[in-house]
């Protein structure tokens, strides 16, 4: 199923055109990877598609109008993670993935045994039910960021939308954040996810949408999306690929 | 290893667990108001409490007058410009994620004052007694509005900071113009003393106007809390939350000004109130800025009401303004932070 769906989407900030024409599908029960130059327009899809960006053309949300959707509705569907996600208090990771429940309340009520539920879940299937209780700044960068993911989790949205995950986390914590999404991912969430990373997007994900100054260049299976005319056109390198067992993935190698 | 992080969970759980933060709460709550009785039972005149206490209810003789006229406007006013200005702090602090923000560094008080002055200086206050109220959240409105305006434009902290430190100047020196035209010397010793903030000589007509604004300022921002929660992740992500950002920032700019203009009006210039109170108070509530702002107030009230007394216990003519003192311990508290605040970036 597509969970969401872009026809013919154009955004802008102010008079500078950021989207021009954006047709593209997200499939529940897949991770897929937005992968594109610096300011192709990867993090203006996800603002659009939230509707903190106005556009034009048509964009779907579990098959609705993203147009009919009230914010509160919205909330529960998408949960977002934003690019360089930090707590501005130290407040405890367990109140941090809490926030995820928000959408979920009204103002004022208290929490739910189905928001201890969640909470407690996305803590475990992130790992990070043993600092619950530590307050974020005296974590880790990938304790953070598995906390921070966990905030995302704890929505229990059926899209899930995390931009640049992986900046800032050395491999192991790369691998294990790309397992926790293939994860997601299996529970039936479509996941979509910007990377720079070549290799995370053609190992990890299922699909690869590829942006260039606003434009799909390319998109569907790694290898096929991120082919070798596409990766010299839109991102001027010439790559390798590697074969491991079952796997593949696409190693940026030279500049051409 | 275990042991010591499971020692170090149980700690912190006390620190900032629920029912350890709710006994704060109520600490606080009977702080403020036993405070403030303190407050109504001490003073210059020599009255005991039993005559205060009767005064107040059958208004009859000196009693009655000091216990009604004198003694409880300063002690309710203690308690309500207290909070108000305790939880405005903790307010802005939530909205622009930063410790440093407070009504009185963010130039809401001395715009607030500004309009005060106007209403002093071009008589208007004569007019009606709503005017001064009027005038001083007026000026609290546009200066918080200025800030709300950058803060939507993108403008970082330090920004906003600095912004606030253009407003509070611009704001010192316009009054400074309001008196230096004033047109009697009387009217202008009236506004300089005023402006250092004092409980001196209030009546009940003060608290007519502060105590309703006051509740309706803290109303606001109390209405803002679930999205200054959502706000510790950044606005993006609040908004992704469901939160309506710009409902978080207009509701707490008017409750600021709302709550910072009707104190300012009642007490004059009172600074850092806002600024030590939700600090000292932030660890127990788990850092989490929606739980803080009730605390806040009530550590606010108390702290006006104390800060009160002393000023008028440490000097009986009352030399040594309360704007003054709150300031003179406010300010060197307000350097510590920066100091504390680089060391730890």
């Amino acid at each position: 199923m597509n969970a969401l769906f872009f026809a013919n989407v154009t955004a802008s900030y102010g008079t500078r055109r950021i989207l021009s024409g954006i047709t593209a599908s997200f499939r529940s029960g897949a991770v897929t990877a937005i992968v594109g130059p610096n300011g192709a327009g990867k993090t203006t899809l996800f603002r659009a598609a939230l509707g903190v960006l106005p556009s034009d053309g048509v964009i779907r949300v579990l098959n609705h109008d993203l147009k009919n959707w009230s914010r509160e509705e919205l909330a529960r569907s998408i949960a977002y993670l934003p690019q360089g996600s930090d707590a501005h208090w130290p407040i405890t990771a367990k109140r941090l993935v809490a926030l995820g429940r928000l959408p979920h309340h009204k103002p004022f009520a208290p929490s739910s045994n189905a928001d201890d539920f969640a909470v407690a879940d996305a803590l475990d299937r992130c790992e990070a039910r043993e600092f619950a209780e530590r307050p974020i700044n005296e974590l880790s960068a990938g304790e953070r960021a598995r906390v921070l993911l966990a905030r995302a989790l704890a929505t229990g949205a059926p899209i899930l939308m995390a931009d640049e995950p992986a900046a800032h986390l050395d491999p192991a914590h790369q691998l294990s954040l790309m397992r926790l999404l293939k994860e997601e991912a299996r529970r039936g969430t479509a996941v979509i996810v910007t990377l720079h990373d070549l290799a995370l997007a053609s190992r990890h994900c299922d699909e690869v949408v590829v942006l260039e100054r606003g434009t799909i260049a390319a998109q569907g299976a790694p290898e096929q999306a991120l082919d070798d005319a596409t990766l010299a056109r839109v991102f001027a390198i010439r790559a390798l690929r590697v074969r491991e067992g079952d796997g593949s993935a696409v190693l940026a190698w030279t500049p051409l | 290893m275990h042991g010591v992080a499971a020692q170090q969970d149980r700690r912190i759980r006390f620190v900032i667990g629920g029912s350890s933060s709710a006994r704060i709460t109520l600490a606080l709550l009977v702080l403020a108001l036993g405070l403030s009785a303190l407050s109504f039972f001490l003073g210059p005149a020599d009255v005991t409490p039993s005559q205060l206490v009767a005064g107040l209810f059958n208004g009859h003789g000196a009693a009655g007058v000091i216990a009604r006229e004198i003694r409880l406007p300063r002690a309710v006013l203690a308690l309500f410009v207290g909070a108000a200005l305790g939880a405005s702090g903790a307010a802005l602090q939530g909205l622009f994620r930063n410790p440093l923000a407070e009504p009185g560094v963010t130039g809401v008080t001395s715009s607030a004052g500004l309009g005060a002055v106007i209403a002093l200086y071009f008589g208007l206050a004569t007019i009606s007694a709503a005017v001064l109220p009027a005038c001083a959240v007026a000026g609290a409105l546009v200066s918080a509005g200025i800030l709300y305006f950058l803060s939507r434009a993108g403008a970082g902290v330090m920004a906003l900071v600095l912004a606030g430190v253009a407003i509070a100047s611009l704001a010192t020196a316009l009054t400074a113009l309001a008196l230096s035209l004033a047109p009697n010397p009387y009217a202008m010793s009236e506004m300089v003393l005023w402006m250092m903030g004092s409980l001196k000589d209030r009546t009940l007509s003060d608290l007519v106007f502060a105590v309703p604004l006051t509740l309706i300022g803290i109303a606001l921002l109390v209405s803002a809390a679930r999205g200054l929660d959502a706000l510790t992740l950044g606005e993006e992500a609040a908004h992704s939350l469901g939160i309506d950002v710009g409902s978080v920032r207009r509701r707490v700019v008017f409750g600021v000004a709302l709550a910072t203009g009707a104190a300012t009006a009642a007490a004059g210039a009172v600074s850092f109130v806002g600024l030590v109170v939700p600090h000292l108070l932030r660890p127990f509530y788990g850092y989490e800025p929606a739980r803080l702002i009730l605390p806040s107030a009530l550590g606010g009230a108390a702290l006006i009401a104390l800060a009160d007394i002393v000023v008028r216990f440490a000097d009986p003519s009352e030399q040594l303004r309360l704007g003054v003192f709150t300031a003179l311990l406010g300010a060197p508290f307000f350097l510590w932070l920066i100091l504390r605040l680089r060391r730890d970036a």
